[in-house]
């Protein structure tokens, strides 16, 4: 038999499924009691049926390649999945929940009256500077207030299984139809794990964006005409848009599709002349949406959109601007927003954050480089970083360099020994990092919050990089009734 | 249905149709040159002729050797008469509109696509060049059988059959034309014993020779094989055939006066022309016309359905 949990070792992490050597969580036990009795010829069929069904079912990420142009390939999937009992779960969700209807005040206050400015509770500086404030939003009203409809925020546990908040990415998460194909082929391939492991499920996000979506629309009709806006083949999501479109049957549209009229309505062309557009979940960034509106020189983008937006003819999911919240020197002043906003204390922390613009945080943080990770305000996909461990001489003196030349976009934070969980490497089980990025979608009136979210896992060995891009693959999550 | 993806099933159509007629003709050639004795025969310049790409083609080789002719015919990248750019293009426009084919049909598309660039050396020696234009042949049919077989036949099919259509109408009147002109070029008396053999070329080219003996019983000659390539509503690659097929997608969509009426007028000049009668040189100008017409449709068609460049 090929996985014994007796020799499998967590070396000091928090692990996800396993309490000690031997030792299973409570809400895992059935699924290492079940893991144990598979041998190594069934471990490698089930494996091979999930590269099959991720083959089969066309599940790819989209990497450009300037030789080859864009080749699609499939994101590793491991076939263990990763398990929360349900009990933790509830209150990991109605976190999220206070966060984002927090977030939302605080964007729409940003564009309104800026009472948090006002009451000293958030500094005014911070707005000039940042990379996604859009003065162009400025007084807009979109539907139901809401700016940030959909929220990927991405959670990772430190070695006492702590929960945090790592970021939250209000501007276009992805990663969603990865969490629900996982799914699909678990269920493929584990059917009879799901017949008694009371494990809650999760397709119904389709519906529930549709749903959010349709509660956008500026016209009141039966059925809003909705799209989907991509910036086309060659994303590395487009796989994620077109099967988000298919699911909501909602039409795939790029930038050349659409036209925004006299009238500041936007149309879609089509071969029975312009259909006039309601919603748009577009899967653009802000800068490349409209051409005219942001004065920038896209060729993926809708001239007119943002004017029509502006209008209220037309609504934006997520809305433009909603980025200024996903900074991650404002993301530092998230718990004072709930606090703000809400009255509440923050029910998820956030990892501790040094703000590199103030001078003593600085300081504190280079003292301790060698325990620090320091993150530009502004990326995504694990770009532009430094961990201090990880890093030379030179390469620490260069890159603070480049963060006193503009502290402003610099966070630093403690490096967290990440919680990890069992992952198959060959035909054994071996600890590797990984973090969860639930979606949270806010309707204007209710906030939903996927069960579970995406995991993701590092799958090389002591690595704590989870992007798809960098080595990173995903596996299913599970949230289980634990009787608690 | 969306502008955008309705022209891209519109050209995905027309490329695979293209890689195909220009995978027939060369194959179609070369073995007619094989019947011919050295004096009568043209060179492989009226290969290029028919495709129009004689001026993109001496931008590039100085010779109209055998040997570069098809080479720019079969693999030349950057020129835009050859089946591997006919099949880049068909897979392009194919990667986009993922969501409207069958994932069989992309798959498809993709295998073509590199077996004909793979196998490209030897479509150029005169020994493999049966067996791998045969193999496209064969492939560009696979897909097409797929197209008609497993796509809902709804207005994006309708455009589907357009382009497939308008591209074979096209071709044929090119294979009818490369005829034409080539015999214009010689004496009479030097080609008369081996005319007919041209059209009986002209016919395999388009698969039509078995067809042309079921449907005329007669002997291969010049009237009968215009008149049949053509005239024949019966025979799927005659002209009138397929701009019939066009005309009855199009009834089925809408914002389609113009291009109905302009389409109307090209299929009376088709049927009601007595091309055979006509001197090589007439037959020729005919043929022009009929191809500017086909040109004029296409352009109608995208003006009415497809996204405009304004």
């Amino acid at each position: 038999m090929a996985i014994r949990w007796g020799n499998y070792k967590t070396a000091g992490f928090y692990d996800e499924l396993i309490q000690k050597p031997g030792k299973p969580r409570r809400a895992a036990e059935g699924l290492c009691d079940y893991l144990r009795t598979l041998k190594d010829k069934e471990i490698e069929k089930y494996r091979a049926a999930a590269d099959m069904a991720i083959r089969v079912m066309g599940i790819t990420f989209t990497v450009y390649n300037e030789s080859e142009g864009s080749i699609d390939r499939a994101w590793p999937f491991d076939i263990i999945p990763r398990v929360i009992p349900r009990s933790e779960w509830q209150s990991i969700e109605r976190g999220l929940q206070q966060r984002l209807r927090a977030l939302n005040l605080f964007i729409d206050d940003i564009y309104h009256e800026r009472r948090i400015v006002k009451d000293g509770a958030f500094p005014s500086e911070l707005l000039e500077d940042s990379k996604n404030f859009r003065p162009q939003c400025m007084g807009v009203n979109p539907p139901r207030r809401v700016w940030s409809h959909i929220c990927g925020s991405d959670l990772v546990r430190d070695e006492k299984g702590v929960v945090y908040v790592l970021e939250d990415n209000l501007r276009v998460p992805s990663g969603v139809s990865y969490m629900l194909e996982n799914r699909l082929v678990m269920k493929r391939i584990f059917a009879e794990l799901f017949e008694k492991a009371g494990i809650l499920p999760v397709d119904d996000y389709p519906s529930q964006l549709y749903d959010m979506l349709a509660a956008m629309t500026p016209r009141r009709l039966q059925r809003p005409e909705i799209v989907v806006l991509t910036p086309g083949i060659y994303n590395s999501a487009y796989f994620e848009h077109a099967y988000l479109a298919q699911q909501m049957g909602a039409e795939l549209v790029e930038g050349r599709d659409l036209v925004v009229d006299v009238d500041d309505c936007t149309y879609m062309r089509t071969v029975g002349g312009p259909v006039r557009i309601d919603v748009i979940y577009r899967r653009i960034d802000d800068l490349f949406l409209d051409p005219q509106g942001f004065k920038t020189d896209s060729m993926l983008g809708v001239p007119g959109l943002l004017r029509s937006w502006q209008a209220g003819k037309v609504a934006l999911v997520n809305a433009p601007g909603a980025g200024v919240a996903d900074d991650k020197v404002v993301y530092s002043y998230v718990p004072d927003m709930i606090r703000y906003y809400l009255d509440e204390d923050a029910i998820l922390p956030n990892v501790p954050t040094y703000r590199c613009v103030n001078p003593g945080e600085l300081r504190h943080a280079v003292e301790n480089i060698d325990r620090m990770i320091f993150k530009p305000a502004n990326e995504s996909g694990g770009y532009g970083m430094l961990i201090g461990a990880q890093s030379t001489k030179k390469e620490k003196e260069d890159f603070l360099r480049v963060v006193r030349g503009n502290p402003r976009n610099y966070i630093a934070q403690p490096l967290l020994n990440l919680s990890v969980a069992p992952t198959l490497v060959g035909n054994r089980v071996e600890p590797r990092h990984l973090d969860l990025r639930p979606f949270v979608l806010h309707s204007g009136k209710d906030i939903t919050v996927t069960t579970g979210g995406l995991t993701r896992v590092a799958l090389r060995r002591g690595s704590t990089v989870v992007n798809s891009s960098q080595g990173g693959g995903s596996k299913d999550t599970w949230v289980v009734e634990d009787g608690d | 249905m969306l502008s955008r993806v309705a022209e891209n099933v519109y050209w995905f159509a027309r490329y695979v149709e293209r890689a195909e007629n220009t995978a027939r003709m060369i194959l179609a050639y070369s073995t007619a040159l094989l019947d011919l004795p050295v004096y009568a025969r043209s060179d492989w310049k009226s290969l290029l002729t028919t495709l129009a790409s004689e001026q993109e083609y001496s931008l590039k080789y100085d010779s109209f050797a055998e040997r570069d002719v098809l080479r720019y015919l079969i693999v030349e990248k950057e020129g835009s008469s050859s089946i591997i750019f006919s099949l880049k293009m068909a897979r392009e426009n194919c990667r986009t509109i993922r969501g409207f084919i069958p994932r069989d049909l992309w798959e498809r598309i993709n295998e073509l696509y590199s077996f004909a660039g793979e196998e490209a050396h030897s479509g150029i020696t005169v020994r493999g060049r049966y067996d791998y234009l045969n193999e496209i042949i064969t492939r560009s049919q696979t897909i097409t059988g797929l197209t008609t077989g497993s796509i809902l036949h709804d207005p994006g099919y309708d455009f589907l059959k357009m382009g497939r259509n308008l591209e074979r109408a096209d071709m044929t009147t090119r294979i009818l034309d490369a005829r034409a002109s080539d015999m214009m070029n010689h004496s009479e008396e030097e080609l008369k014993p081996f005319e007919n053999i041209q059209w009986m070329a002209a016919l395999q080219s388009l698969s039509a020779y078995h067809m042309y003996r079921r449907s005329v019983q007669a002997r291969v000659n010049r009237p009968h094989v215009i008149c049949f390539l053509l005239q024949e509503d019966a025979f799927p690659r005659a002209v009138s055939h397929s701009l019939g097929e066009s005309r009855q997608c199009l009834t089925r969509l809408p914002r389609r006066d113009r291009v109905l009426k302009r389409l109307r007028k090209l299929e009376k000049d088709v049927l009601k022309t007595d091309a055979a009668a006509f001197s090589n040189e007439e037959l020729h100008r005919f043929l022009d016309e009929i191809q500017i017409g086909i040109a004029e449709v296409h352009e109608q068609i995208a003006a009415a359905y497809f996204l405009s460049e304004d």
